[in-house]
């Protein structure tokens, strides 16, 4: 089937098989390997990236439901070499390890302070719920979510 | 002269790749020339948990969209290969025709897109005579229906065949005043890395085979991998993507990696292999499973004379690395932090028919000390004394020379009191048990427990050394390359640090390299907390005689004594003493070797032996006892890991590790079914510890440097995990002791709480 989807700005016209799901494509079609696939459940986030402006598990999404739409994943968050304070609130916190969640992480988080720019600790805490990390214990996650908001 | 750069809070090198880019992980090479064109390998495994083969038909399969080939053990040509801890078990790395749980690989299909595989996995029938089940531990350890028939008994190890005495009963508890006994479920979990295994194979046109691996080790799997593939080793080269965790399971290579050259080589294209988080939770191995018997024993006024332990461990249905991790890791940690002048350990391995264990996060060491610790509870209880004031009387003191216990471990130092001092202090305990007073007091649903533990551990026992070469380019950038195999903990900014501080070359000009077996072939990986230790030792130590190669050239350039010449640690050159305007940069000295080798020094290292961490965590759980259900509130750790290189990454692993130890606590556990089918085989299912379940973590930092390494180093990567785990269980347990409760098995699910409250009312 054919799409069309906007992915980082660029507006890519791809032809999918039905089947085919937002993070194969983004992965495999556009190469974009900066999103992970951490389950087969739904249940992990690895996978999460921006559809039109919200974060969503890419492997619950198919591609050619995000025809028209407008993805945004980890690649494409920094400009012009400089990355979005989300990512610096992680890097200056230590909210990453292994790297696996990471992106995802980050994504889910923007979004968690899109709808909510002053959460509480407890607020980030069930934010990130659906974002499984199994490195930093989740704290330096949420120290940096908290510092990303707080630096707002 | 700036001061030195160890000790401080240095960002990670790695991190700006990891979140603008993301990870280079296995399954993200795409661009990787040798693997285009690469085909896909999808595994079909058993179905059942026990059962001898008795036909398998892939004819369909075969014929079905973009299948190129599917193939059985037999069709391979396998042989039976032994364990490396019995060699009387004996295996297929494809089950031909005995199957012993479900997940066992059994059939290779070949397919042009992954998803095609995966299609053609129904079409694979495979008929079974269904054999009995063995899940239970004592059930496997006494029945006549074997897995390995070989061995003659379900039992594959003893740590009686080591010469060790058996445990003599309730006999050697004669002259006690006070006796308490326990049985005690260290339930088994599954590691979860959140990158699953992945890998791929390909064969140049050198006769050599290239395999990628998710793996902690890939020194380690040169030689199973050449074996599988009847290659010389020096025709096997593995190169390390990113790893995105591993925490024990990817020590060892597994089945479905070792085939891949086997394959690729069969159908003539290079293979990708990428498993599934279904296929993970039951093909990565699993951790912990014990089932333990303590008797604790001792005097009226809290002294403990006597300590027996049976620690009687899951193997799973290989006898992989689980099976050894109670005799050679448990037993000897078994005495704890505690001077018990009495202790008998037996440790048993049993196979069952589940999947196989492995190391996990503390690998051996969290067993141990939940069992002395649950069972310090216990004799609390008995003797009617305060936990923790039943742990200092028995403490060992303080000691800065070795000490040995009666089990025959000597640990390096060790102050077990101060760290409780410091945790207790840190945490409030006196505040929290005045809450907790006041919420029984007032018969509230919502009650407070409190849980202590102390804890010892052994730490860089794995290796006794490692390899390291620093090398400057002509730049004057420096290239270092480790044994160690970082998924996470940061090795790169690390062993940057350590460099930095011998050479005075700035952290952002020097890079890592690991992993990969042509440019590092000595290494012993990443495990067991001994990589800075070892590693990050070796790198110390082989920057600090490249700097004396360096002098020595700079003296020739300079036309000067080698003694007279200094390194300007700030500006990173070298200059005659007092005339520091005539300076020679690190690419001068490059420079000036090109012809004769290069500026480069490598070396193996040795340290003296294995460290003993140590240290107390105090955690806070609120249980609702009309429910069960069990909040945890507050965690207060304080682990002593010695000289600390970077406190933020210290913090980072203490913090995962006491979530993981929390999650045992708590959450998780893998479960079967009485036939052998997993009931917790994806992370729907299995209760993965997230966020909202945890409290942020207060460290209390305390440093007791070791002697035994340049650097004075003990392991962080596994502390929070076993200090975390008995104090997280012993706080539920303490929650509802009011009730008459005394233990809780793990995890402690709200139905598990309340039906203690309940039989306990």
């Amino acid at each position: 089937m054919k799409v069309t989807i906007t992915v980082n700005g660029a507006t890519h016209e791809s032809d999918v098989e039905p089947r085919t799901l937002l993070v194969q494509y983004v992965r495999e079609s556009l190469g974009l390997t900066g999103t992970n696939i951490g389950c087969d459940t739904s249940s992990c986030g690895a996978c999460s990236l921006h559809l039109n402006g919200e974060s969503v598990k890419s492997c619950t999404v198919l591609a050619v439901q995000a025809d028209g739409g407008s993805v945004t994943t980890i690649e494409g968050l920094a400009k012009d070499g400089v990355m979005h304070p989300m990512q610096q609130a992680f890097m200056e916190n230590h909210g990453l390890q292994c790297g696996y969640c990471t992106p995802g992480m980050v994504m889910a988080a923007i979004s968690l302070l899109d709808e909510n720019p002053s959460p509480t600790e407890e607020q980030v805490r069930i934010g990130i719920e659906g974002n499984l990390c199994r490195c930093t214990g989740y704290h330096n996650i949420v120290k940096s979510v908290l510092a990303c908001a707080n630096n707002k | 002269m700036g001061g030195s750069i160890l000790g401080n809070r240095v960002l990670r090198k790695e991190d700006p790749k990891f979140l603008t880019t993301g990870g280079v992980y296995v399954d993200d090479l795409l661009d990787e020339p040798a693997l285009l064109g690469a085909l896909h390998v999808t595994y079909v495994r058993s179905t059942v948990a026990h059962g001898n083969i008795t036909s398998i038909d892939t004819s369909d399969a075969v014929s079905m969209p973009g299948i190129v080939a599917v193939f059985t053990g037999k069709d391979l040509g396998l042989e039976l290969v032994p364990s490396a801890y019995n060699p009387a078990a004996t295996r297929t790395l494809l089950a031909t025709d005995k199957v012993r749980f479900v997940g066992e690989p059994i059939v290779a299909i070949v397919s042009e897109t992954r998803e095609e595989g995966e299609d053609a996995i129904d079409a694979v029938i495979i008929d079974y005579d269904v054999l009995p089940a063995l899940i239970d531990l004592e059930e496997a350890m006494a029945s006549s229906t074997l897995l390995y028939e070989a061995c003659g008994s379900n039992v594959v190890f003893d740590s009686m065949v080591l010469g060790l005495p058996d445990n003599t009963g309730d006999a050697y508890f004669a002259d006690c005043e006070v006796v308490a006994k326990g049985r005690f479920i260290n339930q088994r979990v599954a590691p979860c890395p959140l990158e699953v295994r992945g890998a791929a194979a390909a064969w140049g046109i050198d006769g050599r085979l290239t395999q990628w691996l998710s793996t902690q080790h890939a020194q380690g799997a040169v030689a199973p991998l050449a074996a599988t593939n009847g290659v010389d080793p020096s025709k096997v080269h593995v190169k390390t993507p990113d790893v995105g965790g591993g925490f024990g399971a990817k020590i060892g290579a597994y089945p479905e990696e070792l085939l891949l050259g086997v394959i690729a080589k069969r159908v003539g294209t290079p293979v990708r292999w990428r498993e599934t988080r279904s296929e993970s939770m039951v093909g990565l191995g699993h951790g912990r499973a014990q089932l333990q018997y303590v008797t604790i024993g001792g005097k009226r006024d809290g002294t403990v004379t006597h300590y027996q332990f049976w620690a009687i461990q899951d193997s799973g249905s290989w006898v992989d690395m689980g099976t050894i991790l109670a005799p050679f890791m448990t037993r000897p940690m078994s005495s704890g932090v505690y001077a018990i002048p009495n202790i008998e350990c037996r440790t048993t391995s049993v196979v069952t028919n589940t999947t196989p264990t492995v190391a996990y996060r503390g690998a051996g060491r969290p067993e141990a000390t939940a069992a002395i610790e649950r069972a310090m509870d216990i004799f609390a209880l008995e003797v009617g004394m305060d936990a923790v004031e039943v742990r200092r009387k028995n403490l060992i003191p303080k000691f800065l020379t070795p000490h040995t216990t009666v089990v025959g471990q000597t640990y390096d130092v060790g102050d077990y009191e101060t760290s409780l001092n410091k945790v207790l202090e840190a945490a409030d305990y006196k505040g929290w048990r005045a809450k907790q007073k006041a919420a029984r007091d007032s018969g509230a649903a919502k009650q407070i427990g409190i849980g202590v533990s102390v804890y010892v551990e052994i730490t860089g026992g794995v290796g006794s050394g490692e390899s390291a070469k620093v090398e400057i380019q002509d730049n004057g950038h420096a290239l270092i390359y480790t044994g160690t195999s970082p998924h996470g903990q940061g090795h790169a900014t690390s062993w940057a640090m350590l460099a930095n501080e011998q050479t005075g070359i700035p952290i952002e000009n020097i890079e890592l390299v690991w992993g990969d077996t042509d440019l590092v072939p000595i290494g012993t990986g990443t495990m067991g907390s001994r990589s800075l230790q070892q590693g990050g030792n070796a790198v110390f130590a082989v920057a600090a005689e490249l700097v004396n190669k360096a002098k020595s050239v700079a003296a020739r350039l300079l036309e000067a004594s080698e003694e007279d010449i200094v390194l300007d640690k700030d500006s990173a050159t070298f200059h005659v003493a007092g005339t520091p305007a005539v300076a020679k940069t690190w690419a001068d000295l490059a420079l000036a070797e090109k012809q004769s080798g290069g500026l480069v020094h490598s070396d193996v290292i040795n340290v003296a032996g294995a460290t003993f961490p140590f240290g107390a965590h105090v955690a806070v759980v609120e249980v609702d006892v009309e429910t069960g259900k069990v909040t945890h509130i507050a965690h207060t750790a304080c682990d002593d890991a010695g000289k600390v290189l970077n406190p933020m990454l210290l913090e980072g692993q203490i913090h995962g590790g006491v979530a993981q130890g929390a999650a045992q606590a708590l959450l998780e556990e893998v479960s079967y079914d009485p036939d052998g089918n997993p009931i917790t085989s994806n992370l729907a299912d299995y209760a993965f510890i997230s966020a909202a379940e945890l409290p942020s973590v207060t460290v209390v930092h305390m440093e007791t440097p070791t002697p035994l390494n340049l650097i004075g180093a003990k392991g962080i990567g596994e502390s929070g995990t076993i200090g975390a785990t008995p104090a997280v269980q012993s706080a539920v347990v303490d929650a509802v002791s009011q009730f008459g409760v005394k233990h809780i098995d793990m995890p402690t699910t709200a139905e598990k709480v309340w039906a203690a409250i309940q039989s306990a009312r």
